[in-house]
């Protein structure tokens, strides 16, 4: 369908409900924060000003938290100890020991989903993990650094991964095929599930928003609202967990390719 | 996907503005947007590893260790505590026992003294009182004696007496005699 389509289908249904304005994906926009140019690769832009808002968090999270060095720590720096010591703990019991090197990337990865889901939640606010282009970036920089990470460390035995040693012999081709699929599928379904998920919840919470304008429904609405934006923040921490975890998962791959 | 594609190219030669990217179109597919995203995720990311690395997770990795570190202090520190009071009262236990045979020996020490003391007294009382016995018993006897010889004489006079009243020769000797007789006779 071109675009006209849309508009004139959005139109119609905007018609019908009586001056409903559905806007749903306007959130997702990315323009620039000052003026009005094209958005070239350098532009400052909302993605910018959130992204640095979640440095900005972790900074004062990580670092200002926990500039006491407190024995006894402080609720802020109790809650860093808390995030470092949970992946931490992650990163150790999915690929062992051996993965704890590559704990402060893994880290990294899982602070900035995670701050820039919850700062995505912020009413008027911008949900960078909502982009595919966001989260693709994520899952392949994930996808080749453990491709490549799999070849450095085990050169080609890192193949026996495709090659399931404990099924039968005329299956193992099979296997091998399917097994080779879902190892490129990883990239596709790693990032789709974050960007997805935050995408669908946003747009949702703002449909509703929409039946709020209608008098006989805001009560409902409203609930609705609030029900999904719980929702919500349950998401945003499971999707950052899941990422997570599913990282340390390929990793392992990674750093012990045998089954 | 060819359509959104189609979309998103429209998109683009309409002055990617923000009312034309606010079409009904997916921001998501608005690949025009694409670089400046990618972009700024790298320079985030960067600027997340290089806080992670560089200060928050040895300084969190070191209040950690050092946190184990102070509990297991603590915990050894309570351990050498406990061993001490241990001792202590162990200490505590011999001094009471030792203070206790101490007492013993003293009061059975005292009373040897003074039992050896009494035993003297008493044989010095012993002896003093043999004394005054023999001393007593050799008088008496020498009372007795005298009354003997007083109760001799007398007699010797009365049997005299006796004899010269009744007419007869008094002859000293044999009174004598008989008086002796007749008391030894009397005496035992």
């Amino acid at each position: 369908m071109g675009t006209t389509d849309v508009a004139t289908e959005t139109d119609a249904h905007g018609g019908e409900e009586g001056g409903l304005v559905f806007h749903p994906l306007d959130q997702f926009i990315v323009e620039p924060l000052f003026g009005d140019g094209p958005i070239h690769w350098y532009t400052i832009t909302n993605v910018t000003l959130w992204m640095a808002l979640a440095v900005l968090c972790i900074f004062g999270l990580l670092v200002l938290g926990t500039s006491r060095r407190a024995t006894i720590p402080s609720r802020l720096q109790s809650v860093a100890e808390l995030a470092y010591g949970f992946v931490h703990k992650m990163v150790e019991d999915v690929t062992g020991k051996e993965g704890l090197k590559y704990f402060p990337y893994i880290f990294t990865l899982f602070l900035f989903i995670v701050f820039a889901n919850f700062l995505g939640l912020i009413p008027t606010s911008f949900a960078t993990t909502s982009h595919i282009a966001v989260t693709a970036v994520l899952a392949l920089a994930v996808f080749l650094t453990v491709s490549v990470l799999g070849f450095v460390l085990n050169g080609a035995k890192f193949l026996s991964l495709f090659w399931v040693s404990s099924a039968p012999l005329a299956l193992r081709p099979i296997l091998a095929i399917i097994e080779l699929i879902s190892y490129f599928v990883r990239p596709v379904s790693h990032s789709i599930r974050l960007g997805g998920n935050i995408m669908a919840g946003h747009a949702v919470m703002k449909v509703f928003a929409g039946f709020a304008a209608i008098a006989a429904v805001a009560p409902l609405s409203v609930v609705a609202i609030t029900a999904i934006y719980g929702l919500e923040v349950l998401v945003s921490f499971i999707q950052a967990y899941v990422f997570t975890i599913l990282t340390c998962v390929y990793l392992r791959d990674a750093l012990h390719p045998h089954h | 996907m060819a359509q959104t594609t189609e979309a998103a190219e429209g998109l683009d030669q309409a002055a990617t503005g923000a009312e034309a990217a606010g079409g009904p179109g997916m921001p998501q597919l608005d690949f025009s947007t694409f670089p400046n995203q990618i972009f700024w995720l790298v320079v985030t990311l960067v600027a997340i590893y290089l806080v992670l690395s560089r200060v928050a997770l040895p300084r969190i990795g070191a209040i950690l260790a050092e946190r184990t570190g102070t509990i297991s202090n603590d915990i050894a520190a309570a351990e050498d505590l406990k061993l001490r009071t241990q001792e202590a009262e162990a200490a505590y236990q011999q001094a009471l026992a030792d203070a206790r045979s101490e007492a013993n020996k003293i009061a059975e020490e005292t009373r040897a003294t003074i039992q050896a003391e009494l035993d003297k007294e008493l044989a010095t009382a012993d002896e003093q009182i043999g004394a005054k016995t023999a001393e007593s018993e050799k008088a008496i006897a020498e009372i007795r004696a005298g009354a003997m010889d007083a109760v001799h004489e007398v007699a010797t006079d009365v049997a005299r007496e006796i004899v010269t009243a009744l007419g007869g020769g008094a002859d000293d000797a044999a009174i004598e005699a008989a008086v002796t007789e007749r008391m030894k006779g009397q005496d035992r």
